[in-house]
């Protein structure tokens, strides 16, 4: 082919329009990447926080300062311009226009004021790895790295040297066993004594409100408090103890500035060596981790630890809309499809259950708050619970109308999803039915509902799936960035619809933009997002496989 | 015939009895969906009502109600000189000449409690009325600071509450030595006390320093100085700001202000003179609105005029702003102003028994009545706001009732420009709560509308295109089998959670934008150069590669130029900041531009927001392109036209109403999305079209907003009507995108 060949062919390819079409083929090519960057992005970020990194001691040379040793692990690191760096205040004075430049995590709160700190690559040498670091996971103040001295018990030194790594790891483990106990007779034990206590003092005042606090019941309730009080100083007796065994240990640990840190295992949860573990190691830690992360509760003002009460509020609420939703919504669906006389109304009704999914989420959560929360829950608090109050108790923001807001909200997914499913059932199936006698209630119920139930499956699925990720509405309705106790628990009714509840997603809004520590905080944002899309994702691909397995079903029926 | 019906098992299947039961089972399932569909759907329809419910009381125009008259009581032929009423709008308080305190019933008038200064009186004024602090001016030229105080006792045998009022002396019964005067203003903060007594020509101001005693905290006044202000004539009313840094003193014959600095106590000075009336007209009555800011002065030719002092063009000194004017009843003077303690309204009244209520910010004359007596001088309105009580000429009390739960809000507050205090023009402003009480909400939805429509836009502007174009493609050119994998993906995006986007908005992508901003211009230019260039190379590709790959698989082959593209834009990012903008772009825009750049700005919500109605807008318009009858397209290729011929002149124009109502429901979408906006913006409620400079929209701003409000208060309605707003926009939005598929199904249907 010759130039000129080649330009004319290139005018009648332009001609034909196909460049137009690859432009179009390119925004789908674009959506793609999106989506798969997107997903990938939070995988990447939130699958890689758990992975135990190395610890790296170095010493960092700012030019014209004095050189300072470092100790910690290296995160992100980003490309930064020369001029960015100088408006920082950093004497980049060389002819290097860019810099690399790492997030720096140094631990050590308690010593440093800051977890983070960003350094230069190339100021940061003499890197070594010392496979003696040891890593401290505490209960407060974030990571603390460095050398362990001694092992001490009640203050005297039972190890030093060579046994110490061995000594500390039994020792731990014994300080993790106690701890749990602990907080098994602080959390349940106690927990539910003290929620008996309260119902007392409930059932006293409001006696006293409807004048019928007389001396027998007075003494009744006065002597079931003296029980529990009995039983509270047992158990308190068991905890003194218990707190007089856990403070036992203590570990001296030499940090980077040179000074000797004396570290109470009792407020360490788990210790590590990064730089010792074999890639299996590395894995055992990383298993481990995730396992704290969807089985625990979290820690430090939520940057740390797990999202189990997030989980388990997520999934309670999404049961209950879910029990809420689904005989209304197909309830409203056979209505509008079998019972209805079909015409102007049905149609306008159609197209107004169909607009309610786009209106804006936060709609509903203003409406849940003030009808749900200030209206029902004011009224049942005045009518049922007039000895709790002023504190409402349903008056409040809580899962039963976080719920019920949400049900609301998902309705016209199953209303939708359920017409189509019994559009789809064939004529010739009802009047089969029909003919044989059976009444049109019987045909619903033994015939075509049996057959529209995978549609309400799959309108179901939708709907948790949208309200799992939902989060406008729940701010206004009852979700909250701690909550004291979950919904559901040991003391009776075991249910407590009036509780406050933790939820994934606001759990990201709150860990990603209200936290005080952001840079701890990230990685553990990016998990708790990867578990949500994840399960959405799943949810949604299962609903889609069986619409479509509904719809080959059914495409077979018709011929 | 029966055993035809018959089981094994003996049913009789006919039997009347079962046939009876089958047939009422039918009916009461039919009456049961019935009910229950209805109900549904009605719970829906509540929905909107219920938002209605809580807004229209904001809607509710203010009523006034005469309750009762009763004669002055205790009345000794004296002048009245001051009235206050308790927080419960029950006790009455009436200060008169004969140096007498009265309390009494606000129900019935009956004479409560009865206090004697001892020392007729010249005048009387409030100095703090939200401390319920006033003082009086002593014929024995001595001022004296009171308190009206007031104890509630809940009786524990259940009879109704009680009121019991008492004076206090916060300074001691003694009081201050005045200067020679009959005009007084007092004010006092915690520190200082400054008093200013008029004379025929000349205020006298006294500035007095407070000192607390170590023994029993008492507090006691030290005399600092004093000052005297020449008058240019004679003045007939004298108020001070709370802060005692102004003094405003008036002419009333020839309707002039004269506005003085006392914020150096020791070189007081005349601002300025301020004519409040044309030539000839006279000022019939001032008074000083809560806040302490504004000044209301009413005149005879019926117009009753806002002022504040504001701060001149150059910055340097302060002149007297002319605000807005009111117009008092038709016909009548007003001869007294009574203000509110909380807010900024205040009431008229005029000689001939007229009462007027206004309301500064929303620039509203709430309403007016004509009271069966004449005659009003002097009255006052409870800290509440609702309880009115005014004498009249006959030696009589009148009291009203004020329905007056939302003045705060008119069309103009809600949406126009207001001029708000120490605002040095008109403004659209949202600024709904701070931390004093003397703050003057501004409820201006404009901003917040604005900041909706600027990110829709904003998203629009990246996800049309995409959504479009993707749409068409994957609807007429791409293979079937990709389609398959296609349109499940573009529905996982539908799925994803907005508070994903939000997060990785506003901790991702907008830290990153702020350091690869040229590198996301680049892409804007590299990208659509990129597709049609691979095209072209594809072309160029030999047969045998070429034939290999199916016809409609152009997205998998242009990921990779797409993704190397992208990598070189990015990658070219730092040295073109580098070479052109000193290193960073943001800041260049910011130095060298003056454009101010935030991190989370319009173009991080653009993309994110963008994002997430893509997938809308995709699976709406590809549904439109696909359902295009087929015969179409293959008679417009059979007569030889080629693909993108016949997409644009016979696709395109039959799909165009699809396509246009999924632009509607994206633009609906957009418009109420929360999240992202939340987290991927400063919220600060701007009205600028700075793409790189954030906004607040109607939704961040309920979901920010409505936890803290106050149930019941202008504020909350307020937040309610934001939400009534949002809904009937996106539910008209919808359904009239929903109306024009529908026409566009039956074109279809009969095509």
């Amino acid at each position: 082919m010759t130039g000129a060949q080649r330009g004319s062919a290139f005018k009648a390819w332009y001609k034909s329009g196909d460049p137009w079409i690859w432009m179009t083929g390119g925004a789908v090519a674009i959506s793609l990447l999106l989506v798969i960057g997107l997903v990938g992005l939070i995988a990447v970020r939130g699958l890689a926080h758990f992975w135990p990194a190395d610890v790296v001691q170095a010493r960092y040379e700012v030019p014209g300062k004095a050189p300072m040793k470092v100790l910690g692990e290296l995160l992100d690191s980003e490309l930064a311009s020369k001029s960015r760096l100088a408006s920082a205040g950093l004497p980049v004075e060389g002819d290097k226009e860019f810099y690399d430049r790492y997030l720096f995590k140094v631990g050590n709160r308690d010593i440093y004021g800051s977890d983070f700190r960003y350094v230069i690559d190339d100021w940061l040498v003499d890197r070594e790895y010392p496979e003696d670091i040891t890593v401290f996971e505490r209960l407060e103040w974030g990571n603390l790295y460095g050398w362990i001295e001694s092992v001490s018990e009640n203050g005297n030194v039972v190890a030093s040297g060579e046994q110490v790594w061995d000594a500390l790891l039994q020792r731990q483990q014994r300080a993790n066993q106690l701890r749990a106990d602990i907080e098994k007779i602080e959390k349940h034990d106690i927990g539910a004594i003290n929620y008996a206590l309260e119902k007392l003092r409930l059932k006293r005042r409001g006696l006293e409100l409807r004048d019928g606090l007389n001396a027998q019941a007075e003494q009744q309730i006065a002597a079931e408090e003296a029980e529990l009080q009995e039983r509270y100083r047992g158990y308190e007796q068991q905890l003194i103890d218990l707190y007089g065994q856990i403070t036992r240990d203590s570990v001296s640990v030499r940090v980077m500035t040179g000074e000797t840190l004396t570290v109470e295992l009792s407020k360490v949860v788990r210790v590590f060596r990064p730089n010792a573990m074999g890639v299996f190691g590395k894995l055992r830690h990383y298993g481990a981790k995730l396992w704290e992360f969807v089985a625990d509760e979290p820690r430090e003002a939520n940057t740390e630890g797990g999202i189990f009460p997030a989980i388990f509020g997520t999934v309670l609420m999404v049961l209950l809309m879910s029990v809420f939703v689904t005989p209304f919504g197909v309830v409203a669906a056979l209505y509008l499809r079998e019972y209805a006389k079909q015409g102007f109304m049905t149609r306008t009704i159609r197209i107004a259950v169909n607009n309610l999914a786009g209106v804006p989420s936060i709609v509903y959560g203003v409406f849940g708050l003030g009808f749900f929360v200030y209206f029902l829950g004011g009224s049942i608090d005045a009518l049922f619970f007039p000895e709790a109050l002023p504190t409402p108790t349903f008056g409040t923001g809580g899962i039963l109308w976080a719920s019920l807001t949400l049900a609301i909200l998902t309705l016209p997914v199953v209303i939708v999803a359920t017409e189509e499913g019994l559009s789809r059932i064939p004529r010739s199936l009802r009047e089969a039915s029909l003919a044989l006698g059976a009444t049109k209630a019987e045909t619903l119920w033994k015939v075509v509902l049996p057959m529209a139930s995978p549609a309400m499956m799959t309108g179901l699925i939708l709907a948790v799936a949208r309200a799992a990720g939902e989060v406008a509405p729940l701010m206004l309705v009852g979700v909250v960035k701690l909550a004291p106790s979950l919904p559901l628990d040991g003391n009776m009714p075991f249910i407590h619809l009036d509780r406050k509840f933790m939820h994934l997603g606001f759990h990201i809004y709150d860990v990603g933009f209200q936290s005080p520590n952001v840079e701890a905080a990230r990685p553990l944002v990016y998990a708790t997002a990867l578990l949500l899309v994840l399960v959405i994702i799943a949810l949604n691909l299962f609903a889609v496989r069986v619409r479509n397995r509904l719809r080959e079903k059914y495409r077979a029926l018709e011929h | 015939m029966s055993n035809a019906s018959d089981t094994a098992d003996g049913t009789v299947f006919a039997s009347p009895g079962l046939m009876k039961w089958r047939y009422t089972k039918d009916k009461l399932a039919a009456a049961g969906v019935t009910v229950g569909g209805i109900g549904v759907i009605f719970a829906v329809v509540l929905i909107f009502f219920y938002l209605l419910w809580v807004v229209l009381p904001i809607f509710k125009p203010a009523s006034l109600e005469a309750t009762t008259q009763f004669a002055l009581p205790g009345d000794s032929g004296d002048r009245s000189l001051l009235y206050a009423i308790d927080e419960q709008g029950e006790v009455g308080l009436r200060v008169s000449g004969d140096g007498r305190l009265r309390f009494f019933s606000l129900s019935d008038g009956a004479l409560r409690d009865e206090i004697d200064l001892d020392a007729p009186l010249i005048a009387a004024s409030h100095v703090d009325e939200a401390s319920r602090k006033f003082a009086v001016l002593t014929e024995t030229q001595r001022v004296v600071l009171l308190e009206h105080q007031y104890r509630l006792n809940y009786p524990t045998d259940g009879s109704p509450r009680t009121i019991t009022p008492r004076i206090e002396f916060p300074y001691g019964q003694e009081g201050l030595e005045a200067p020679a005067g009959d005009i007084m203003s007092v004010r006092e903060d915690e520190d200082l006390l400054t008093l200013a007594v008029a004379d025929e020509d000349h205020i006298t101001l006294s500035q007095y320093e407070k000192s607390t005693s170590f023994f029993d905290e008492s507090v006691s006044l030290e005399a600092i100085g004093d000052q005297t202000l020449i008058l240019p004539r004679q003045i007939d009313a004298l108020i001070m700001d709370p802060l005692q840094d102004w003094l405003y003193a008036f002419n009333y014959q020839n309707a002039e202000i004269y506005y003085y600095d006392i914020r150096k106590f020791d070189q007081p000075k005349l601002v300025e003179t301020v004519s409040a009336a044309e030539v000839g007209d006279v000022i019939t009555a001032v008074n000083m609105l809560s806040g302490g800011l504004s000044l209301v002065v009413a005149t005879d030719d019926g117009k009753i005029t806002q002022y504040f002092p504001l701060r001149n063009e150059q910055g340097t000194d302060y002149t007297l702003q002319r605000v807005r004017s009111f117009d008092a009843a038709e016909g009548t003077v007003v001869e007294t102003l009574l203000t509110e303690q909380r807010r900024r309204g205040f009431m008229s009244l005029a000689a001939n028994g007229t009462v007027g209520a206004y309301f500064a910010t929303s620039e509203r004359e709430l309403t007016d009545m004509q009271l069966e007596v004449s005659g009003l001088q002097i009255g006052a309105i409870s800290p509440r706001a609702n309880v009115v009580l005014v004498e009249h000429a006959n030696r009589g009390i009148q009291t009203l009732r004020l329905h007056n739960e939302h003045p705060e809000v008119s069309f103009k507050a809600l949406w126009g420009k207001i001029w708000y205090e120490s605002y040095p023009e008109p403004d659209y402003t949202w600024q709904s709560s701070a931390a004093n009480s003397d703050f003057e909400p501004k409820f201006s939805l404009s901003p917040l509308a604005f900041g909706t429509i600027k990110a829709a836009f904003y998203a629009m502007l990246f996800a049309v295109p995409l959504a479009l174009a993707g749409a068409v493609y994957t609807a007429y050119f791409m293979s079937s089998g990709l389609r398959q994998l296609v349109k499940p993906a573009i529905e996982v995006m539908e799925a994803l959670p907005t508070v994903i986007l939000g997060f990785l908005a506003g901790l991702w992508l907008a830290p990153f934008i702020e350091t690869h901003l040229p590198g996301v211009f680049l892409m804007i230019l590299f990208l659509p150069i990129t597709m049609p260039l691979t095209g072209w190379l594809w072309t160029l590709t030999p047969d045998s590669v070429r034939h290999r790959v199916p016809e409609g698989w152009q997205p998998l082959l242009l990921i990779l130029p797409i993704i190397v593209s992208t990598a070189l834009a990015l990658a070219l990012s730092q040295p073109i900041e580098a070479t052109f903008f000193d290193g960073s772009l943001p800041h260049w825009l910011d130095n060298e531009m003056g454009i101010t750049y935030d991190q989370r700005n319009s173009l991080v919500v653009g993309l994110a927001m963008g994002f997430a109605v893509i997938p809308t807008i995709f699976s709406i318009a590809e549904d439109a392109v696909f359902s295009v009858p087929k015969q179409l397209t293959q008679g417009s290729l059979a007569l030889g036209a080629t693909p993108w011929q016949t997409l644009v002149r016979v696709v395109l124009p039959t799909a165009s109403p699809g396509m246009f109502s999924a632009l509607m429901i994206g633009f609906g979408r957009a418009v109420g999305e929360t999240m992202i906006v939340l987290m991927a913006t400063g919220n600060t409620p701007i009205m600028d079209f700075n793409i790189f400079e954030g906004f607040r929209t109607l939704s961040a701003n309920i979901a920010v907003e409505m936890p803290e409000s106050e149930v019941g208060s202008t504020h909350f309605r307020i937040l309610f009507l934001a939400g009534l707003v949002l809904f009937l926009f996106t539910f008209v939005f919808n359904t009239l995108a929903e109306i024009i598929r529908q026409r566009l199904r039956n074109k279809y249907s009969n095509l």
